[in-house]
């Protein structure tokens, strides 16, 4: 759609025409600011905790799980130099030898969410699936952090409460 | 000829004052659109319709993804 209302501008005489072709699904699901009647509402990115343990692919399993103990976590993401995520260690990826590179012992492309998803799909999705927690990543893959359940489930019974007073108070 | 380009040029148009314009139905944009967007449906796209918009300022349309 927006290629032919690019050319139609340009047939009106609007000299410098850019169509940003992949649209506002792109833009939403970088966690960028929108605006609007839906803009508000609770989403993943929202209660994405950004500090998380991150290692390269080459580093040492037992450095990394004694990081990730000291930081009170059981997981590490694994990312390159543009904190694209590769990989997941957790569970039984710490049994692996110490000294086996992450890139050996992580579980290869992990499920990830954008942050645009509202909290009530995501939230469904990981009781479904008797998942904790869900990883938030950018539609290029880029880390954005870890979205707790627990913490979804609490910001959505929240809304739905401020929701029902605000409608006894119009009442 | 209109240029295709990505989230980071759209951005740092934007921030050197390009007009935006979202060209989906109007109750797509109502819903939710990019900050300071304006509403021109493809289909009410015309002369009248687009004479609020700068002709000589940079113009970015998009609607909803590449599909």
């Amino acid at each position: 759609m927006s290629p032919r209302a690019a050319w139609r501008l340009e047939s009106l005489g609007f000299t410098r025409v850019f169509d940003y072709v992949a649209g506002k699904q792109d833009w939403f699901a970088a966690g960028l600011p929108s605006e609007g009647k839906l803009a508000g509402r609770p989403r993943a990115g929202d209660l994405a905790q950004r500090e998380v343990p991150t290692c390269g692919l080459a580093e040492r399993v037992g450095d990394v799980h004694e990081r990730v103990r000291a930081a009170g976590r059981d997981a590490c993401v694994v990312v390159n130099a543009e904190r694209i995520v590769l990989g997941v260690l957790r569970g039984k990826a710490w049994e692996h030898d110490p000294r086996t590179a992450a890139e050996q012992a992580m579980r290869s492309g992990p499920s990830t969410f954008r942050p645009n998803v509202p909290l009530e799909e995501i939230v469904g999705y990981l009781r479904e699936h008797e998942m904790a927690s869900a990883w938030i990543t950018t539609s290029d893959g880029r880390l954005v952090g870890l979205m707790p359940r627990e913490a979804a489930e609490r910001a959505l019974h929240e809304a739905h409460l401020a929701g029902a007073a605000a409608r006894a108070t119009k009442g | 000829m209109p240029s295709e380009i990505q989230r980071d040029e759209v951005r740092r148009l934007v921030e050197g004052g390009a007009q935006l314009v979202e060209v989906l139905p109007a109750d797509q944009y109502e819903e939710e659109h990019l900050p300071g967007a304006t509403s021109i449906p493809l289909t009410e796209l015309n002369r009248e319709t687009t004479s609020r918009l700068e002709r000589q300022r940079p113009v970015v349309v998009y609607c909803h993804d590449a599909q």
